[in-house]
């Protein structure tokens, strides 16, 4: 049991840590579920170079023992590695447009990860994670991250005053949260849930994200304020620690005791163009 | 608060006072138009708890929202015109002082299954089965609102050691082997979803049926048998027991 950190919300949320579950009676009653657990992240300009890590990370420490779909959405099928993946789990590569820019990359996702749980995984998998795929797993990641919709604490601001919180300001934009408002900083790059519920999240987003568009305003952090924006007023029924979206430029404080997602140090500019 | 669990180890909440926000559940609660219902039963002597348990309910549980109350007892004609919360609902439902029932709790998992099945599933998203000897003392609000949701046993506060509420007929399905129970929950107090609790209303029910065509009592009845599916099937909140209390100890 964890004192040191908050284990639970004001809407009685859990949120995971180390040392706040048993994996092994989480798994006796997974397990028997016979459950598929769905993927995606998208690869598209030169991230595609991430996939690799990105996967072979993810067969040791994602979900074993569990069936599993990776979706790799990206603009060039061709580079994506043909990995050799455990039994039970799959890679299938998804087509998307070449954009303009990184933001409207990243501001489309919402929209193509909708469409395709409309059109393919709703039948296929019952919980869907949506990743980033420029990150590696480093410890396990296993059922104690499903429920129903699943948000993790962004690593740079979960031991910061809520008012220092980047929630887009501008009363402009539909993913506007005033001052005094809000619960946590949550980060764009993991959320998921049952599949149900992530295509009503990915869909609320691209719409609030299409009304910003049509008014000429992009939010601070793009989709993620958007995000922060809906689970402020649809809150999630389960909160990942920031050991679940770890940053690794940054230095572990003694609450983490667990990195099991992180970034790949990369140049941004150079990766972004 | 520090200074109690306030997490299982499968992440199911235990909700102790000060762990929750009621005004942000209120909202959820109110944003997914929710219907919430409490069984009770009030059969022979027990009439005599009726009055009390309704006018406590009325202003305790789930305070503002709108409840159905299904109370079956073998003496409705013994019901006074009780006051109801305007956006309560009173169903009596009269049972039969059927001298075969000698065990009644037994039959209440029975009849609770079969009713969700015909009537209750199509009125409340939500159900909860609480003893009409219990006198609520406080507000008991929308925190208890989850799929499956069952009340730590006062018991398992007091003495942490002693297991012998579980039962010690190995033949019984309702014995937990040595070491295997983790909490010690009440049958005064549990529910969640409809379909949640039909399915452990019909399973406990089940394994009651089979202890008497056995032979076997279980002690404790269906507090056994409800403990031993917990164990398999486990809840997705805990309520601590705040939420009931045994005055007896």
């Amino acid at each position: 049991r964890r004192q040191d950190v908050l284990t639970v919300t004001p809407w009685l949320a859990p949120i995971v840590w180390e040392g706040t579950f048993n994996p092994e009676i989480l798994d006796s009653a997974y397990r028997p579920l016979n459950l598929t657990i769905g993927v995606t992240a998208f690869a598209v300009g030169k991230y595609t170079r991430f996939v690799r890590r990105f996967l072979e990370s993810a067969e040791q420490h994602f979900m074993r023992g569990y069936r599993v779909n990776y979706y790799i959405f990206t603009d060039s099928p061709e580079s994506i590695p043909r990995a050799q993946l455990r039994p039970g789990r799959r890679l299938l590569t998804v087509p998307v447009p070449k954009y303009s820019s990184w933001q409207e990359i990243s501001m489309r996702r919402m929209e193509t990860i909708n469409r395709h749980v409309a059109a393919v995984s709703h039948g296929e998998v019952h919980y869907l994670f949506c990743l980033d795929v420029d990150m590696v797993f480093h410890n396990p990641w296993g059922p104690e991250t499903l429920g129903d919709m699943v948000a993790a604490i962004h690593p740079g601001y979960f031991q910061v005053p809520r008012e220092q919180f980047p929630y887009e300001r501008r009363s402009s934009s539909a993913a506007f949260i005033p001052k005094g408002e809000g619960d946590f900083y949550y980060g764009g790059a993991v959320f998921g849930g049952l599949v149900k519920n992530v295509y009503e999240f990915t869909k609320t987003c691209h719409m609030t994200i299409l009304a910003d568009k049509a008014n000429g305003v992009m939010a601070a952090w793009q989709e993620e304020s958007h995000l922060n924006r809906h689970f402020l007023t649809h809150k999630p029924s389960k909160l990942l620690s920031p050991e679940y979206i770890w940053d690794d430029r940054k230095p572990k404080p003694p609450e983490i005791r667990l990195i099991r997602f992180s970034t790949v140090d990369k140049n941004y500019k150079e990766v972004r163009n | 608060r520090q200074d109690v669990l306030v997490l299982t180890p499968w992440l199911a909440p235990i909700v102790w006072e000060g762990t929750f926000n009621r005004d942000i559940l209120n909202a959820q609660y109110l944003q997914k138009n929710l219907v919430t219902g409490v069984v009770t039963f009030a059969v022979e002597k027990y009439w005599f708890f009726i009055e009390g348990f309704m006018r406590s309910a009325n202003k305790y549980f789930l305070a503002g929202h709108h409840v159905n109350f299904y109370l079956f007892t073998d003496s409705p004609e013994k019901i006074s015109h009780l006051q109801m919360a305007p956006e309560n609902h009173l169903f009596v439902i009269p049972v039969q002082n059927d001298p075969r029932w000698l065990d009644i709790p037994t039959s209440r998992m029975d009849i609770i299954s079969s009713y969700i099945h015909s009537q209750f599933q199509y009125e409340v998203d939500y159900l909860y089965s609480v003893d009409i000897d219990v006198q609520l003392l406080a507000d008991i609000g929308v925190e208890i609102i989850d799929a499956l949701v069952a009340t730590i046993s006062s018991w398992q506060i007091t003495s942490q050691l002693e297991n012998s509420a579980h039962e010690t007929h190995p033949e019984s399905p309702a014995a937990i082997p040595e070491g295997q129970g983790d909490f010690q929950y009440t049958a005064s107090f549990y529910g969640g979803s409809v379909s949640e609790v039909y399915k452990l209303t019909r399973a406990c029910s089940e394994k009651l049926m089979e202890d008497r065509e056995n032979g076997i009592e279980a002690w404790w009845h269906h507090e056994s048998h409800l403990n031993k599916y917990l164990l398999h099937h486990r809840p997705t909140r805990l309520l601590s027991p705040e939420y009931y209390w045994d005055t007896e100890l």
